[in-house]
């Protein structure tokens, strides 16, 4: 880890004058479960770690007249042990008590979660956020890409979205609150995501000089009916191999709306619209769930070695309509 | 006068009783010092730097920008310039820092100068490695397999194996080095406290008296930690060259790619039978990498041995990280390939494996009747009749279940080992011996042996292990130290024992001969009554202790153990995902000394069979020649929710227990990846033909099988 620089701010104020106009310049600590082990293989370097765990308006659960508001700093933990949240939104409350490990989950926050980097072996190996040697050949299509991209993977990006929360929040229409020099800006959940087109972009629109404060649940959310289904290999201390959100409206047995979103198989959480439109007008059973994850994985395009996911993610959207169905 | 012999069953008081380890309580509470754990004054931190190219010749070394980094001490360079490297991970310097983050950046700024070379780090077989990439193992030929396979009714063919697994040993490898004058002391993370001095005296060019090497603690070593490795000997010369202690312990990624693994080994296996089950000949075809190491022998087929056989096994070359002796070395990966093999003929003939195990009991040679016993057993206790049903019977729905065994056998024969005894005129006893307690209960064996023999409880007993300075003793890999340590130990003590039966003699108008220890007294056996406490015995010492040699005897000792191993697995054939419900293990291993502890050597060997048959790789890049997992997130071990229920039973009473004393660390790790496989196998009709049995693994056999690859 190289020798950085440590700000501990008590005011948002504070916080954005600490911050720096490049990633190299600083970065944003809260739980740190992620960032110092990225720090300590010298995948990042930031000369300034800008601590926010200080900042008492990022944090907390607040019900307004606009919907809920859940702090940048609550940590998975909270979020898992808040009764409010497990009563209306037992999809959200899941996700985060299903992310391995008690100690991630008592450290690691809701803004953490989705801001944290891709786990591609190629990035945290040194070889770049798009996975490239030194002659700029990308590694993953001929490399073990076992738990890459399966859509949106037409390069340059083929890792995938790591968020155990985005999935979830963007089925039920999240907001996320981001503070800048500039002002707050409020961005669907689901637009904040990108697949990086050069090495210099992020995985997400938030630019260095900005934070993450909250994300928002517009009022009304939890009429949705929402799961979450996650396929994982152990049992014990794993990420998923893929996973679906699903928030449905059913009226009369009948499923008015739904939106599914997949985890872990593209560079962005993926929303399958085509599954959501299959859905639409049908009762959440076995036949119409199995349709749905079909239409889920059409334009599924593996790389050599991942094609299983395909099948993990046509079960994953299943099973969580089914859920979300008996809910 | 006391004798060598183990006592018969109805004088045992404490021999095959469970007892807790005696150090559990300082390991849990975090008293138990690990070398990774010894801090010493003015202690500094060493780094080595290790090549990132998996072959490469390396032009230069430059450590001037290094040396002259914050707080760096000492710098010792560890590969000679023009030499190749042949896997990624190979050190090539080492320096000490006043702290770790020092250290950390200041191997950054040591600059190699590489030749890049051409690599190989995918498993390949040998045909498609290449012919410079291979070098011949074993050939034989036993009866004759042509004429034989003719005459079979049945014959089936396939390709199983194994990939490459490392230790993932949860202390790493290292130690903490500090000079006294021209005196070493090391406090290494090892399994071999007494052959490590002599190692590191001979590398260091110092006497071996001038050697001390310590190990209290292990945090595992599965066969990894033998040797005092190149970083031994960097790190007493960093600590030398900079006149401060130096602890040098490798980091997570280094374990992974450098300190350890298994090699792979596949097969291509044609075998057959008659119609009524009788096995007639094998054919085999095996292949598998050590990394750059060549030769292998693998004990293939396995246990059970068709009497017509051919085999032939080449190993394949690669810039892998080399392999080390891993936890009863080419056993598991042999027993995968022989028993799902053999698993596969049952079920093409079609029979119930058991009934053809127990068909063929007479190819696992002289112990083909503790096998029978075993395998009897283990049905028993997983109710195999009842549950088991052949492969493509199972009800609809999505997870199937399963069952599938496996037999296997192990050597661990005790090794050379050297015990003291000490009694002291207080009555408290003493055992050294230059032993270590790799987590398996040595410790606790050594006072068992030493209480039965002198009728105190193993509280009385206070055990010196793992320092070189003790008696010499070998080292602990081959399930050979429990055979070793027991053996002397109870001579040590019986030798100790017939001095103060000596001396104690006159007092209770005895002769020795007529003199025992037991229940905390010394008294004439005959008469009982006629007793002194072991206390008022020590009194007559005087002021001078009592010291007794012994050795390991072979007459207390044996080799050759089997078991049987069933195991309940639920597939998910829709996700591909395995769960373990349940494992028995049924294992024999001489006269059992501590039950608690034997049985938890199994549990603990179950544990890593789950995660070797289900979850863990090592997985190389051959763009990169890199491993790409060495880490904990994606180099996977089973935790507690992953290993379902375990179910233990130990071979005990007549046949067993006259056999004395024989090793158990390795033979129950044995055959979890083969029954796991063979569960998986009967659960969803169709073979998953390597391990690690992985989702896309199990959901590629059902597609193969189905020709849809929906589930």
């Amino acid at each position: 880890m190289e020798a950085f620089a440590y700000a501990r701010p008590t005011s948002q104020k504070e916080a954005l004058a600490s911050l720096g106009a490049s990633f190299e310049e600083s970065a944003v600590l809260a739980g740190g479960t992620d960032l110092l082990s990225l720090m300590k293989n010298y995948v990042e370097s930031p000369k300034r770690l800008v601590d926010i765990r200080g900042v008492k308006e990022f944090g907390g659960i607040t019900r307004g007249a606009e919907g809920l508001r859940i702090g940048a700093t609550v940590t998975l933990q909270e979020l898992a042990d808040d009764a409010g949240l497990r009563k209306d939104f037992p999809g959200l409350v899941s996700a985060a008590a299903a992310v391995p490990s008690m100690q991630i989950r008592n450290m690691g926050t809701v803004a953490g979660d989705l801001c944290q980097r891709p786990r591609c072996w190629y990035f945290r190996n040194g070889f770049g956020l798009l996975a490239r040697d030194a002659k700029g050949k990308p590694l993953v299509p001929g490399g073990d890409n076992r738990y890459h991209a399966i859509l949106g993977n037409e390069g340059p990006a083929y890792f995938v979205n790591p968020s155990s929360l985005a999935p979830v929040l963007i089925a039920l229409g999240a907001e996320v609150e981001i503070a800048g020099e500039k002002g707050t800006r409020k961005e669907l959940l689901e637009r904040f995501y990108r697949a990086p087109r050069t090495e210099h972009e992020r995985e997400y629109t938030l630019a260095p000089s900005e934070i993450v404060t909250a994300v928002l649940l517009p009022k009304g959310a939890e009429q949705w009916r929402t799961a979450v289904y996650e396929v994982r290999e152990k049992q014990a201390l794993d990420w998923p191999l893929a996973a679906a959100s699903v928030a449905l409206r059913i009226d009369g047995g009948t499923v008015r709306e739904a939106r599914i979103v997949m985890g872990h198989v593209a560079p962005v959480p993926w929303r399958a619209q085509e599954a959501e439109r299959a859905l639409a007008g049908k009762a959440p059973d076995a036949e119409s769930a199995a349709k749905a994850g079909e239409a889920a994985v059409r334009g599924a395009h593996p790389l050599s070695g991942n094609k299983y996911k395909v099948q993990l993610a046509r079960v994953a959207v299943k099973r969580a309509i089914l859920e979300a169905g008996r809910a | 006068m006391a004798d060598y012999h183990w006592p018969p069953a109805d004088k045992r008081f404490l021999i095959g009783k469970s007892f807790t380890r005696l150090d559990g309580p300082a390991k849990s509470s975090g008293r138990a010092k690990y070398a990774y754990d010894i801090n010493r004054p003015g202690m500094l931190y060493g780094r080595m730097v290790f090549s990132p190219h998996a072959h490469a010749k390396i032009k230069s070394i430059d450590t001037a920008a290094a040396e002259k980094m914050p707080g760096v001490r000492a710098v010792v360079v560890m590969f000679e310039p023009g030499k190749e490297v042949l896997w990624a991970g190979q050190e090539i310097v080492a320096l000490a820092a006043d702290t770790e983050d020092q250290a950390r950046d200041a191997a950054r700024a040591v600059k190699v100068d590489y030749e890049v070379l051409p690599h190989l780090v995918s498993d390949l077989t040998p045909e498609k490695a290449g012919a410079g990439r291979t070098s011949a193992g074993s050939e034989a030929k036993e009866g004759d397999p042509d004429a034989a396979m003719a005459t079979a009714d049945v014959k089936i063919e396939g390709t199983y194996g194994a990939g490459i697994i490392t230790h993932c040993c949860l202390e790493a490898h290292g130690q903490v080095t500090e000079w006294e004058a021209d005196k070493l002391t090391m406090w290494a993370s090892s399994q071999n406290v007494t052959g490590i001095a002599g190692e590191m005296s001979k590398a260091l060019s110092i006497p071996a008296s001038n050697v001390r090497t310590i190990t209290q603690y292990m945090g595992g070593g599965f066969g990894s930690k033998f040797g005092a490795d190149p970083w031994g000997p960097a790190c007493a010369n960093l600590s030398k060259k900079a006149g401060r202690p130096v602890k040098m312990m490798l980091e997570r990624d280094q374990e992974l790619m450098e300190a350890g693994a298994r090699p792979s080994i596949y097969a291509k296996v044609r075998l057959g039978a008659k119609k009524d089950g009788t096995l007639v000949a094998w054919d085999s075809e095996s292949w598998g990498t050590s990394g750059p190491q060549g030769g292998g022998n693998p004990p293939i087929p396995y246990v059970m041995r068709a009497p017509n056989r051919r085999t032939k096994h080449t190993a394949v070359l690669t810039n892998t990280g080399p392999g080390r002796a891993w936890r009863a070395p080419n056993h598991p990966q042999s027993c995968v390939i022989t028993m799902c093999a053999l698993d596969d003929l049952a079920a093409a003939i079609p029979m119930d494996p058991l009934d053809f195990f127990l068909k063929n009991i007479e190819f696992t040679g002289e112990r083909g009747k503790s096998y029978h016993e075993e395998l009897l057993k283990a049905a028993d206790m997983i109710d195999w009749k009842k549950k088991w049903r052949p492969r493509g019977t199972q009800d609809s729905g999505p997870v199937k279940r399963g069952l599938g065994l496996s037999i296997h056998t192990w050597g661990g024969g005790g090794h050379q080992s050297n015990a003291t005894c000490t009694i002291h005129p207080d009555g408290s006893v003493e055992i050294n011996i230059g032993s270590q307690d790799l987590g398996t209960g040595t410790r606790t064996i050594i006072a068992l042996v030493a209480g039965e023999t002198f009728g105190l409880p193993l509280s009385a007993i206070t055990v010196n292990i793992g320092d070189s300075r003790y008696p010499a003793s070998g080292a602990s890999g081959g399930s050979t130290t429990v055979g070793g340590v027991s053996a002397s130990t109870r001579r040590a003590a019986t030798n100790a024992l017939n001095e103060l039966l000596a001396k104690v003699a006159p007092y209770l108008d005895a002769k020795p001969d007529d003199l025992e220890a037991a229940e905390g007294t010394v008294r004439v056996a005959q008469d009982p009554g006629r007793a002194m406490t072991w206390n008022q015995a020590c009194a007559k010492l005087g002021a001078t202790p009592i010291a007794a040699a012994g050795q390991r005897s072979l007459d207390l000792i044996s080799s050759g153990v089997g078991g049987a191993q069933m195991a309940e697995v639920t597939v998910d054939t829709e996700t591909g995902i395995v769960r373990i419900e349940e494992i028995v293990a049924v294992q024999d291993c001489g006269l059992v000394l501590n039950t608690k502890t034997a049985e938890s050597q199994v549990f603990g060997a179950l544990i890593m069979g789950v995660t070797y048959a289900l979850y863990e790789e090592k997985l190389m890049d051959e763009q990169t020649g890199l491993c790409l997992n060495p880490d904990m997130e994606f180099y996977k071990l089973a935790g507690l929710a992953d290993i379902g229920k375990f179910r233990v039973h130990m071979m005990t009473g007549p046949g067993y227990d006259e056999r004395g004393v024989i090793g158990l660390g390795e033979p129950p790790v044995v055959s979890p990846g083969a029954a796991i496989s063979n569960a998986v196998a009967n659960a969803i009709g169709v073979r998953v033909p390597t391990i690690p049995i992985t989702p896309a693994k199990v959901l590629a056999a059902l597609e193969g099988a189905s020709g849809t690859g929906r589930a």
